[in-house]
């Protein structure tokens, strides 16, 4: 399978899919020690968004949540690419001064967890084998 | 997106690695909300200021920009900071989080961002004028620019404010925009709305119910006959709060609504709202009040005038602090009010205030006259509140 969405900062990655059909924010919804999601009741709570190549409809909450991406990429816990529904400026700005490669602009429903994803966000393409 | 040759050099680069962030920003901001260009902007406000809020993380980036290189190209000011720079001690803030507080202001310093830490920059020198293209972080602030002053702002983060500081541009969309200015609902008050609680519950009575019915919210509101500067900055905040408002427009008061009829779309906001708004907004018993504060938004001189005569030969019996920004604060002290204030036991606490400072947990009550305290009191810092009149709140804080 091949999408093709829209870049919101370049650059490549491939690895396992985490794919949550909810708003992810990053302040206060995520650790920013281990990138574990921890916001009580949602569908990723309690699993760990370092390492993976991270699928979410869009992101919520405060704009501090942009530091808390570039906090985790200086830990290494980053995500290793970000891809959206629809992109906001709290996660895109974050992936921006976090140089985490981000598309959006994909329909998310095919997506599951576990699928390994291969992605060019310099063309904003992501093959999914 | 089009840019200039000028743009384009620092989204290569030649301006150093900063600048070239900053326009990596901008640009892909630009694309996500359409924008065909970007506008030169005449000053910023940023937020996110506090190391409370911004943790290392948010220094770290902060110190890297500065390191690349990063110099705001206009009048750029800075939200708030967690502790009054000069006295924190008094307000019980540690020297631990002083020391990181001062690494943060260094990093703004070093990019030549004026430290004025204040939530009104409007009141002291950061004044855009009528149709002047911003770029405000600070969502009161960014309701005030273009509500009350017709400037024009999206509300920005943190990170979208240094950009634009740092390149002296933004892009072009949203309230930058003529269409986006055009109210979408007509909110029309049946109530009395004199005093600033009257104005905090308005704006939540009118940010809860826009929330719940998902509109675009520019209102049009009328039936409001008066409203101060110091009103107006209580509405603003509130309504900002509580319904994520950017711009509004006050029938016979704010300078575009006569360029504007009220849309079809009408909301009535009646007295028994009003009364459900503050009674929201009041959850502690008047016996736990154990923190008074005001000054959200930061203080004028007119109310610190007003808190000194009050308290003039009186003694405070709770932790009360005079939040306010260091250039009214000076005249503050020229005229006497200080001297005043703090001889009745209350407390300066300038470049700060209640719902920025590292207080979480710290008292149990707040009685404050601010919708908006009111709000991050509870959320942010497990504080019950008092929503009381001006007058009041400083009765309280000698009861």
């Amino acid at each position: 399978m091949k999408l093709t969405g829209r870049t919101i900062f370049p650059g490549q990655a491939s690895g396992p899919a985490l794919v949550s059909r909810m708003g992810i924010s990053f302040y206060g919804g995520v650790d920013p020690e281990t990138g574990v999601i921890t916001e009580t009741g949602h569908d990723l709570e309690g699993q760990s968004i370092a390492g993976k190549i991270l699928v979410f409809p869009t992101g919520k909450g405060s704009t501090v949540g942009s530091y808390v991406l570039y906090r985790l990429k200086k830990n290494v816990h980053a995500p290793l690419a970000i891809i959206n529904a629809e992109c906001e400026t709290i996660t895109a700005v974050g992936c921006i001064i976090s140089e985490i490669p981000c598309i959006d602009q994909i329909n998310l429903s095919r997506m599951e967890t576990g699928m390994q994803i291969a992605l060019d966000a310099d063309q904003g393409k992501i093959t999914i084998p | 997106m089009h840019l200039t040759p000028e743009e384009q050099a620092l989204l290569n680069g030649e301006s150093g690695p900063a600048a070239q962030k900053a326009m990596q920003i901008l640009t892909a901001l630009g694309r996500i909300y359409g924008a065909e260009r970007l506008l030169p902007v005449q000053s910023v406000q940023i937020s996110g200021v506090s190391y409370d809020n911004l943790g290392e993380a948010g220094l770290a980036w902060l110190a890297e920009m500065a390191n690349g290189g990063g110099k705001a190209q206009v009048l750029t000011t800075l939200n708030p900071a967690g502790m009054d720079v000069e006295n924190y001690e008094a307000l019980g803030i540690t020297e631990d989080f002083a020391v990181n507080q001062r690494r943060v202001l260094a990093a703004f310093e070093t990019m030549g961002v004026v430290t004025t830490c204040s939530c009104t920059p409007y009141l002291f020198g950061n004044l855009p004028r009528f149709g002047e293209h911003i770029a405000w972080a600070e969502s009161s602030a960014v309701c005030y620019a273009n509500a009350v002053l017709g400037a024009r702002t999206n509300r920005e983060g943190g990170p979208s404010a240094l950009a634009a500081a740092l390149t002296g541009r933004t892009p072009a969309y949203g309230y930058h925009l003529d269409e986006n200015r055009r109210p979408t609902v007509h909110v029309v008050v049946k109530g009395e709305v004199q005093t600033n609680p009257d104005f905090g519950a308005l704006g939540k009575a009118i940010g809860d119910r826009l929330q719940a019915q998902g509109i675009r919210p520019v209102p049009y509101i009328s039936g409001i006959e008066e409203a101060s500067l110091e009103n107006l900055k209580s509405f603003c905040a509130s309504i900002a709060t509580f319904g994520g408002v950017a711009l509004f427009h006050l029938e016979g008061i704010t300078p575009e609504a006569a360029q504007h009829t009220p849309p079809a779309e009408t909301m009535i906001i009646t007295q028994a709202d009003l009364d459900q708004a503050r009674s929201d907004l009041t959850s502690a018993e008047p016996d736990e009040v154990d923190f008074v504060s005001l000054g959200c938004p930061h203080l004028s001189l007119r109310e610190i005038q007003r808190i000194a005569q009050l308290l003039d030969g009186k003694h405070v019996t709770k932790e009360f602090w005079i939040t306010t920004s260091r250039p009214v604060k000076g005249m503050a002290d020229r005229m006497g009010y200080t001297a005043i204030i703090e001889a009745a036991g209350a407390k300066f606490a300038t470049d700060t205030c209640c719902v920025v400072a590292p207080i979480k947990g710290r008292f149990k009550a707040l009685a404050t006259d601010s919708a908006k305290a009111c709000y991050y009191a509870a959320g942010k810092n497990k504080f019950k509140t008092r929503l009381l009149e001006f007058d009041a709140v400083i009765e309280e804080a000698c009861r």
